[in-house]
Order: C-alpha cells, then structure tokens, then sequence
C-alpha cells in the first residue's frame, strides 16, 4: 500500500484493488459504497460540530467575548454536549401540522448538502464524484434544499414560518442564477465542467489572479451570493431571528432542528468549497507560471493542507459579513440581485468571453 | 396668553363656566360634558392659543361627581391649561371623545374607560385597553373592591 | 356596561366557499423584538401592513392604585419599576413633585448630582437602545458594544448607591446618601473613555449602507401627528417637534448648562436614530459642565417622617429618555395621595405606531418599533 499525503490516487486505487481480489464484484463494490457512505457521515458530522465550535469562537471575538469556555478545553466539548442535549430532547409535532411533510422536510434539508459534498475534491486523488458535470451538479443538488425549506415553512401551520419559507424560496431562486452565472464565468476559461479539469487548469496560477478584472468582480459576486442562497446573515430573512422568531424552523425541535442547524454549516462547507476550487484552484498550492524555485517550495504543503486551509478563509469571510453587517430586507435583497448582481453579472460574462477570445488573461 | 385673556376667551363661549380659586400650577376650568367638544375646538384652533398638545389626559373619582382632566399646551408655547369636566351621573357617566381633536387621546379615553367606566360618545374603537375583555369592575374607582388582589392596610 | 368584544376576532373559515381573507399575526406576547410583553395584532397583505393594532396591559401592575395606599415615600420606589431604564428620572419626577407641593427647596448640591445621574441614566438608557436597535436589525454584535460600554455606567451606579438598575437615590427633599467619593474621577474617566467609543457605533451602524437603507423613509411621522399624539422624547423631537422638558420647563440643574436641543426634521427612522446617538453626545457635555462644580452642601432638606401634601392639585414633568414623563398628583392633605396618574412617555409614543408602520414591511415594523425604544412596564405600568 503506497500512502503519500501528496498524492491519495496510489492509496485509494490499492484500497480498490484489495476489495477487488478478496471479494465478488458486487460485494466489493457494496463494501465500496459503505466505507464511501461512513466516511462522508462521520466527516459531515464533524465538519458541522467544529463548524458550529469555530462559528461561536469568531462571533465571541467579534463581539469583544470569550465564546464558550467551561464545556472541555476552551469550550470545545460545547458543542458535543449540545448534540448530546438535541439528541435528547423530545421531538415535538403541533396539532395540525401536516406530519408527514413535516418530518419530510428536515431529512429533504439536510441530504441535499450531504450528496452534493460527494463530489467535492478534497486532494489529489480524494474525490468520490469526478464526472464531466461535477460543478453543474453540486449547484443543482445543493438546490434541492430550498424544497426542504419551503415544505418546512408550508407543514409547519405557523405564520411565521410560512412568510419565512415564503421569502427563503424568493431569495433562493433569484441568488441560484448569480451564483450559477458567476461560476459560468470562469468555465469560460476552464472550459470544463469536471472539477479535476478546472483544478488542473489552474497548475500555474488561480484563475482569481489569472482571469484578470472580470474574475474578480465574478468572486465578489459569488460570495455575496452564495452566502444569500445559503440564508445566512446578513441575508437570513428566511429566518430573520427578530422578525419571525425563527421562520422556517420555528417548529422544530430536538434533532430535527439539529438538522436544520447542520445543513445550515455544510452548506456553508459547500460554498467554501466551490469558491475555493473555482477561484483558487482547490488543493492546487500557490502557483506562479514558471516559477520553477518558488512552485516547488509551494508542492511541499501537501494539497488537503492548501484546501481546507482555503476553505477556513473563505469561511471566516463568511461569518465575517454575518457578525457585522444588519439584515437586509426582503425587498431590497431582490432589488440588489435583479436590479444590480444579475446585470452586473451578465456584463462581466460578456466581458469574460472577450478576455478569453482575445486571450487577455495570464 | 395670560390667564386673563384666557378666561374671557372661555366665558364668551361657555358663560357657565367655573374657575376654581385658590393657588393653583396651571389656570383650571370646571365645564359641563356637553361643552367639552366645543370647547377643544376653539381652544385648539384659535390662533392666540392654538393648544394642539394634550399632554395629560386622566379622570378623578369623587363621590358625588366624576372629573375627567385634560391638560392641555401649545407646542410653540410653555403655557399649560387644564380642562375639567364634572360629570354628575355616576350611574352611566359619559362624555363627548376628543379623539378627533388630540389623536393622542384615543388611547387615553380608552385607558380612562378602561379603569374608571367612563364612556366616551363617538369613540371609533372604545374597548379595554389594560385589562383583559372579561375584567369585572373598574379597579380606579374609590369604590372597587377586590378582596383577592387588594390586601387593606 | 357590556364589556366589548374584540374587534378583528377571527371567524371560521368556511372551505366550501373559497374567498381572500386577510392575514393575521400575532406578534408577541412573546417576540424577540417588541421588548418585553407587547401583544402587536398586524393585519397583512403579503408582507405589507395593513394595520397595526397594539394590545397592552401584560405587565399592568395598577402602580396607580397602589400610590394610593401608600406614604409619599413609597410611590418613589414604585416609579422606577415602571421606565427601569430611566429609574432615576422617574424617581425623580415624583421627589420633585412633591417638594413643589411642600414648597421646598432642595440644596443646590442635590439639584446638581440629580441632574448629572439623570444625564448618566439618559446614557446607558441609549447605549443599551443602540445595542438593540442593532440586533432587531440583524447586526447581533452591537449588542454586545452597547452593554460594553453600559456595564461602566452601572459600575458608578453601584458605586453611588448600592443598586445597578433600580436605584431608588432619590428621597424627597434629596437624595437618599452622599456620593461616593470616587463618583467624580470615574464619571471623569467614562466620558473620556466614551468620547472615544462613541464614534466607533457610528462607523458600526450609522455609515452601514444596509442599515441605512433599512431606516431611511421608514416610519415615518409628521410634525403635526407627532404633537397631536404627544410623541415625545428623540422620537418626537426628530419630527421636529420641540418638546424638551429640560428646555421648554428646565427643572433641577438645567437651567444653568449649556445643551443644544436635538431637532431633525425627516421624522424616519434615521432621523430618530439619529436624535439618540446626538443626544449622547450632548448628555456628556452637560455632565463635563456639572462634574467639577458640584457644589458643597447637604445632600438631603430634612422631611418629616409622614409627608402630608396641602390639598390641592401638583403636575411635574421631567424628560426621560424616551420622552415626557408627567406625574400629576391629587392630594387631600392626608399622608398618602387621592389619585396620582403617571403620564407615561411610551404609551403615547406607542399609540402612534399604527401611523408609522401602516403601508411598510414586516421588517420596517421592527425598525420603527426600535426607533420609538418602546419599554413595557413603562406603557402598562
């Protein structure tokens, strides 16, 4: 078994081959799948537990506190305790909910991030879903979510969250065509939708620093509205704490909320993801064209190193925004994506192409 | 505007009025409720005192009468006037709303019924305002009695 | 006297005959943002007001009916469980009302420390609405800057007498102990330290584009609505209505500092917004004016242990933090009063609100009740 932190290609085809030579087809490939399945069930559950932990620490400093302390080492047994105590708690249904969309409605939210969080290459060689539509299909499953929403808010029998499921469906739709139309934008380059390829293209250089002006306007574009599609502040009208409680989730209790709450995160995840890996070539170490010394000194930080350590930066961008900024009104979030980002949008795509015809790019 | 011309302004209108004597903070007038409405009106529009702030608006409960109290001022000037109006019947008291007139008094008539029963006529929304729809009793009332909530000294 | 029923009672919908109806929400008793235990009934359509309908008395006490039963002592410590936010001032309104009734004067020493607390109370009063207004606006974090800054001024009030919230200082015929002899540095030491910090809640809300955005042309109120539903406070004076108690009836100390009275014109929710934070501004200068001249004195007239006011009628006014606060006390020379009515600021700030909301959003809703700085036992009393 050949095991480099550089390279997962040799590890996980011998893991492959093993699988292969000990068992029938099928068997192996079931056995594939299920070791597939628990590593992504045990990476998202921790990915949303340290999500949580890393969200409440950066809030706590933004706001000039400490955050959780007593539970474990600084706080970070917190949020183990809180899954302990949601786990427990009793899941309550009102009178006249429609139960069957109810329960529906938090698995519908948070198996959409999961599945889309399949094809998101973590290093070389460690990606499950590596297909010609890879960027095409994170985008329409994470999509899926906004169903959970809208039935979460419908099922519930409660004002609040209907307005709340009402306004989310809004944004979703309308947020969906900048992030897609901002994503377009780079393929313009890349010329492929596979995410291997777009990683690849980006050996000597991101495309943040290659595609000239227009990327950049295309990654403002993307983090405004992705953290739109994904409801958080300061775009969370769906849950809008001081308007409507809650919104959507203002039902739901003990795991089922938990859900809600770490679909939230894995989004989050999937977000950081898709802009790390489009705009700043995913685990690709910092490139510079031909810079032979400085691109191998680079090559040293192994790749999963360069993308989570992307990811955590775009992240805090993310909870930065939420910590310091008001919330916006329904209104005015659809007049700031019809209005402004989506034309803004167009323009840059059309720019795009003119940069990529004429080869303006590095 | 001084008290003098004040009074004159009043008695040319309503020439029953009262004026209690005595050292008082603000002029007081004493009027019937079938002169209150009328008298706002002039008072809050006529130039010279253009009283269009109603800063206070309560009622007394005295056992032969009720008054309800207005105190009134301009917002361009500092001087202050109270309206009182003595309502005999302490069966169905009642008095015209000035609702109209101060929007502010909406409210206040309201909280007036409210804790003394005093009806306001021509009120668009006359309802209970701090106590619940089903109170029994009108807790400011020198008569109420509640043996469950009012311990006696 | 039949007893009204309510008037927007919802009826059964009939399914078989299919027919738009109007939208109800109860907001509250329970909401994060209307503060306390304020029932609001919003009529909609879509997202937009129809009608705003405030039910009160959750919290109603009768503190009315409890004066009373009470000496004159007693109803000082009743007032500031009705504003606790301005506690102070409320109490008082009261001392001062009944020294006019006992035709009193109180030393000059205790007319300066009144005013200079009143000034400090008026500050953690806004500071602690600053932070609020920011999270009923979705920006949690000023919550957190405006209790930072408001721990320090409950730090001398617990210095001075004892309490952080309810301070119950004020006696009639002064205050109920001497300051404490830090209370001069380390009132010195927070304006200097706020002086610096103030602008920081400017960059953090005022200059936001979304929070402008949010409050510019929302709720608004016109000048003549404002007087004739007797909004008072920053809420009435930035419509333009110059209502200042401590201008127009100066009482204790300020008669002799020098302030500017906060006027904007625009009558939305930035412009009430921004008749707080200027009105910060202008409470630290009149507490620089006072600190260092505190005059040396009694810091209490001697009363007699059962206070009986001569029969007859007192009205005080004091300007609270939310507006103006008015006791009106009817006495019959016996030693507790025949009626005392409080002229409470926000419910009157309060019943204008259907007029300010009608026609926005939701969200606009919460804004505009931010701005009025609504506390409920204030309203219920």
């Amino acid at each position: 078994m050949n095991f480099s932190i550089y390279d997962f290609t040799g590890f996980v085809s011998s893991v492959d081959l093993w699988l292969r030579s000990n068992f029938p087809p099928l068997v192996a490939d079931l056995t594939g799948f299920v070791i597939i399945a628990i590593c992504f069930l045990t990476f998202v559950t921790l990915l949303g537990l340290s999500l949580v932990y890393i969200e409440r620490k950066v809030c706590a400093f933004f706001q000039q506190r400490l955050g959780p302390m007593r539970v474990g080492f600084w706080g970070t047994a917190q949020t183990i305790a809180d899954i302990i105590k949601l786990i427990f708690k009793e899941p309550l249904i009102t009178k006249n909910s429609d139960k069957f969309l109810f329960n529906l409605a938090a698995f519908i939210v948070i198996v959409a991030p999961i599945m889309a969080i399949a094809a998101v290459p973590f290093a070389k060689g460690l990606h499950v879903l590596d297909f010609d539509i890879g960027l095409f299909f994170i985008t329409a499953i994470s999509s899926i979510g906004v169903t959970g929403i809208l039935l979460a808010g419908w099922s519930s029998n409660n004002k609040y969250s209907l307005i709340g499921a009402m306004r989310s469906g809004a944004q979703i739709v309308s947020y969906e065509l900048s992030v897609v139309l901002s994503l377009l934008t780079i393929i313009v380059l890349t010329g492929s939708l596979q995410l291997s390829v777009i990683i690849e293209s980006q050996r000597d250089g991101w495309w943040i620093f290659k595609g000239n002006i227009p990327a950049v306007i295309a990654f403002f574009i993307f983090i405004i509205a992705s953290t739109a599609e994904s409801n958080r502040g300061p775009f969370d009208m769906a849950e809008a704490e001081s308007e409507l409680t809650a919104g959507f989730h203002t039902e739901y209790s003990g795991i089922k909320f938990a859900f809600f709450f770490l679909a939230e995160y894995i989004n989050l995840f999937i977000i950081a993801a898709v802009g790390a890996t489009v705009f700043f070539g995913g685990w690709m170490p910092l490139h510079i064209g031909n810079f032979e010394f400085f691109n191998n000194v680079m090559d040293f930080i192994p790749p999963i190193v360069w993308f989570f350590g992307k990811i955590s930066m775009l992240i805090f961008l993310i909870m930065w925004f939420k910590w310091t900024f008001p919330r916006l009104r329904i209104d005015q979030l659809l007049t700031l994506e019809w209005k402004y980002l989506l034309p803004i949008n167009l323009i840059n795509l059309l720019l795009m192409s003119l940069v990529a015809l004429n080869g303006w790019h590095f | 505007m001084t008290n003098e011309k004040l009074k004159e302004l009043i008695i040319s209108k309503i020439p029953d009025a009262e004026f209690p004597e005595g050292e008082m903070q603000f002029l007081n007038v004493i009027i019937k409720p079938d002169d209150l409405h009328p008298l706002s009106i002039l008072l809050r529009n006529n130039p010279e005192t253009n009283f269009d702030y109603l800063f206070c608006m309560t009622a007394l409960d005295y056992p032969t009468h009720f008054f309800t109290v207005y105190h009134m001022t301009s917002s361009q000037s500092t001087f202050s006037f109270v309206v009182k109006v003595k309502i005999e019947d302490k069966e169905t008291p009642a008095v015209d709303t000035v609702s109209d007139i101060w929007k502010t008094a909406e409210f206040l008539e309201r909280e007036v019924f409210d804790l003394f029963g005093i009806k306001f006529n021509n009120h668009p929304d006359l309802r209970r305002i701090l106590l619940e729809d089903d109170w029994v009793g009108f807790p400011l009332r020198k008569d109420y009695t509640d043996e469950a909530n009012i311990v006696e000294l | 006297m039949t007893i009204p029923d309510y008037k927007n009672d919802l009826t059964i919908i009939d399914e078989s005959k299919p027919e738009t109806q109007e939208y109800f929400i109860n907001m509250g008793p329970q909401h994060p943002s209307t503060h306390g235990v304020l029932r609001l009934l919003l009529t909609l359509d879509g997202e937009n007001l129809k009608k705003v309908e405030p039910h009160l008395g959750f919290i109603h006490r009768s503190i009315e009916k409890m004066c009373e039963k009470d000496s004159y002592q007693q109803i000082v410590h009743l007032t500031d469980r009705m504003d606790y936010l301005s506690c102070h001032i409320n109490n008082e309104a009261v001392c001062l009302c009944v020294e006019a009734g006992l035709q009193m004067e109180v030393p000059e020493r205790v007319k300066v420390i009144r005013t200079i607390i009143d000034e400090l109370n008026r500050l953690s009063s806004h500071q602690l609405w600053w932070g609020v207004m920011g999270m009923d606006l979705g920006a949690i974090t000023t919550f957190l800057y405006g209790f930072r800054d408001r721990e320090l001024i409950t730090d001398i009030f617990e210095e001075t007498c004892g309490a952080r919230l309810t301070m119950n200082y004020n006696v009639p015929g002064g205050l109920m102990f001497d300051i404490h002899p830090n209370f001069q540095k380390r009132t010195k030491d927070f304006i200097t330290y706020f002086r610096k910090k103030l602008p920081e809640y400017d960059d953090l809300l005022s200059n936001n584009i979304i929070f402008t955005e949010r409050t510019k042309g929302i709720g608004y109120l016109s000048k003549e609505d404002a007087i004739s539903f007797g909004v008072t406070g920053p809420t009435g004076r930035a419509s333009g209505f110059a209502c200042d108690v401590r201008k127009r009836f100066p009482y204790s100390a300020y008669d002799r500092v020098d302030f500017k009275e906060i006027i904007y014109t625009e009558g939305d929710c930035f412009a009430r917004y921004k008749a707080r934070i200027d009105e910060m501004w202008e409470s630290m200068k009149i507490i620089e004016q006072l600190i260092d001249n505190i005059p040396e004195g009694e810091y209490k007239e001697k009363t007699k242990a059962v206070i009986k006011l001569p029969e007859g009628e007192y009205y005080q006014r004091v300007e609270t933090a939310r507006g103006e606060l008015g006791v009106y006390i009817v006495s019959d020379n016996k030693k507790s009063p025949y009626r005392v009515k409080f002229r409470s600021p926000g419910f009157s700030n309060l019943s204008a609100l259907d007029t300010m909301a009608r026609g926005n959003k939701i969200a606009d809703l919460v804004a505009t009740m931010s701005t009025l700085d609504l506390v409920i036992p204030d309203i219920d009393r």
